[in-house]
């Protein structure tokens, strides 16, 4: 089954599942694996039942003890509530998340082919050393050069604008290395010796030849990215202005003391995650085989 | 990859046959090598533009007085001295370092019992490990909030359900330990399933042999942990904990917004739950004092380097014990 599955789905992860120590099946009841994996289920799923939950009821019940726990019936109410606060701006803040997180995945899923390809097949000088630094980027926080980065932004007359919380982020370490992992599991030598004998330049069989092959890694590196930029916080919290906000910076200001409607602010915040949650609920599996493969080889 | 099959070259060009030989592998063609730096230059480009530049800036920005216009004047090591005798920086050293061990240790073994769960022959293998993940999809901003609710004192969830075992409502933002242990709990919600499958990853590579054997000698489930999970598992644990080290180390948005008001950034009204983050960008952006951040910002560089080569000590410590 699991074989048939992959042949229509080539999902990144293809190594065998190794499965669990074999023992004897328990024929009648539950077995506790199951029973605590489903307490964990509930755990996860939790918080965000309970925003909605609080999204669908006026803002009154959210103030009553014991707290409600039954979804009510306001949550269109609510929903058009925040959507049409030209204060918040929410639907400028989702067009803008859309923008800036689309942009970066394609650049990052883009660069990460190119440089995956020439790390896994093409022979260059210093090619292992520079694969390292690579690898080593991933190690390094960043994060903590953000005050010469809001400097250069500066410079370069981006802050506030949405340039500034993109180009930073047009590449990534993890999707070289992600991405040369797959070339070298699934392009075979002789493809490339095939596209060269056929006159093909190097360009020309990275585009025909290997990056079709490369379609199902290169969704996965896509999901991945989007998400993260999608959930990206402080350096959007730091560069942009108010007139342009990404959904977390929205969400951020929402809940920040201006408003004490909390029913307002659980339905902006359900409005933030239901893009993720979508794509998570249609993609799920792959999200999963890629988180997977990626932590395995670092 | 080490077969003698020849890469590709540019079109119309074939290698010489000096090439050839059976080193062949070593270096490529001319094409090879231009289109070989060609095509990892954009990612070697902006890193060094926008992430390394800025890294290493740091530094000299930190040898300064520099304001948010960009005015300086030279005192060299001057606030590396001022920031060891700055208590607020102390004070956000110890809640980082605080929530850190709180969030990561329960994260982490929590983590690996998940693993070990999910590693098990189960139906609908892809739902349970979705379910485990679902908290790592949502964003920090939305976690912040919402366990802001969870935690509110008068008609939150959390102290209604403490109320049935007798427990006065708790206002979770007053004090240091519970606002740690509140922002920890959204840490933790966040990242033990994500931790759980990179764990579960790393297992699915351990030799199913190992446990038949422990099986066979009468080994308990406990026992399997310690003595084949957890030794297998070390490099990947290493890992992991660097991970979250740099995480946690830089913790910035469940505090923020934890605390929802004017100053939010000070993390409380005594500070009690101010991370180094929100300290650096109390400096930079409240304070305009570029300089006095930038060393914040080395300053926590060096806290990730100790707690990073202290963790990998005690992981390997922690073989020779099991």
């Amino acid at each position: 089954m699991t074989a048939q599955l992959e042949r229509v789905e080539p999902a990144v992860v293809r190594r065998p599942e190794a499965p669990a120590p074999a023992r004897p099946r328990r024929r009648l009841g539950v077995s506790p694996t199951v029973v605590v994996l489903a307490l964990v289920t509930v755990v996860s799923a939790f918080p965000l039942y309970f925003m909605v939950v609080m999204a669908s009821r006026p803002n009154g019940d959210i103030t009553s003890v014991p707290p409600p726990l039954t979804p009510g019936g306001d949550l269109w109410t609510n929903l058009d509530r925040v959507l049409s606060n030209a204060d918040v701006g929410f639907g400028r803040a989702v067009v803008n998340s859309l923008l800036v997180s689309g942009v970066a995945t394609v650049c990052v899923v883009l660069f990460s082919c190119l440089a995956g390809f020439a790390f896994a097949k093409l022979r260059f000088v210093g090619r292992q050393p520079l694969l390292g630094f690579v690898l080593l980027t991933m190690m390094v926080p960043v994060q903590l050069g953000l005050i010469p980065l809001y400097m250069l932004m500066t410079k370069l007359h981006l802050v506030g604008t949405l340039p500034a919380v993109t180009l930073p982020f047009v590449v990534s370490g993890f999707g070289v290395f992600l991405m040369r992992q797959f070339v070298v599991q699934a392009v075979p030598d002789e493809l490339l010796e095939a596209a060269r004998l056929d006159g093909a330049s190097i360009l020309q069989t990275f585009w025909y030849v290997v990056l079709p092959v490369l379609r199902p890694a290169a969704a996965v590196l896509a999901l991945l990215t989007f998400m993260e930029r999608w959930n990206d916080f402080l350096w959007p919290y730091l560069v942009l202005d108010l007139d342009h906000p990404t959904v977390q910076t929205a969400l951020s200001r929402l809940a920040g003391g201006y408003y004490t409607d909390q029913a307002l602010v659980m339905a902006g915040t359900l409005l933030g995650v239901l893009p993720l949650l979508v794509v998570f609920l249609l993609f799920g599996r792959q999200i999963v085989g890629g988180i997977m493969e990626g932590g395995i080889k670092s | 990859m080490t077969t003698a099959t020849a890469p590709p070259g540019r079109a119309g060009r074939t290698a010489g046959p000096a090439r050839r030989g059976p080193r062949a592998g070593a270096r490529g063609t001319r094409g090879e090598q231009v289109a070989g730096y060609a095509f990892i230059s954009p990612f070697f480009l902006v890193f060094a533009v926008f992430g390394l530049f800025p890294l290493l800036f740091t530094f000299w920005v930190s040898l300064h007085d520099w304001d948010l216009l960009g005015t300086r004047s030279w005192v060299g090591l001057g606030n590396y001295s001022a920031l060891l005798e700055d208590e607020d920086f102390w004070n956000a050293l110890v809640n980082t370092l605080g929530i850190f061990v709180l969030s990561t240790v329960p994260q982490l073994l929590v983590a690996l019992a998940l693993a070990q769960l999910l590693n098990q022959r189960l139906r609908a293998r892809t739902l349970w490990r979705m379910g485990v993940l679902l908290p790592n999809i949502t964003s920090i901003a939305a976690v912040g909030i919402i366990f802001t609710l969870l935690f509110a004192r008068d008609f939150g969830l959390v102290n209604w359900l403490l109320g049935h075992v007798g427990v006065d409502p708790i206002t979770w933002q007053e004090h240091r330990w519970s606002s740690w242990l509140a922002i920890s709990t959204m840490v933790d919600w966040r990242w033990t399933g994500y931790n759980a499958l990179i764990f579960l990853a790393a297992l699915q590579a351990v030799p199913r042999e190992l446990y038949e054997a422990a099986q066979i000698d009468g080994a308990s489930a406990v026992s399997q942990f310690r003595h084949i999970t957890v030794p297998m598992l070390r490099p990947t644990i290493v890992f992991a904990t660097l991970v979250a080290t740099i995480g946690g180390i830089q913790l910035f948005t469940e505090p923020l917004l934890f605390n929802s008001g004017a100053n939010a950034i000070t993390g409380g009204t005594t500070r009690q739950f101010q991370t180094l983050t929100m300290y650096l960008y109390e400096q930079a952006f409240t304070g305009q004092e570029f300089g006095y951040a930038s060393t914040v910002a080395w300053m926590m560089f060096l806290v990730i380097l100790v707690v990073a080569v202290a963790n990998a000590l005690l992981l390997r410590r922690l073989r020779g014990v099991g």
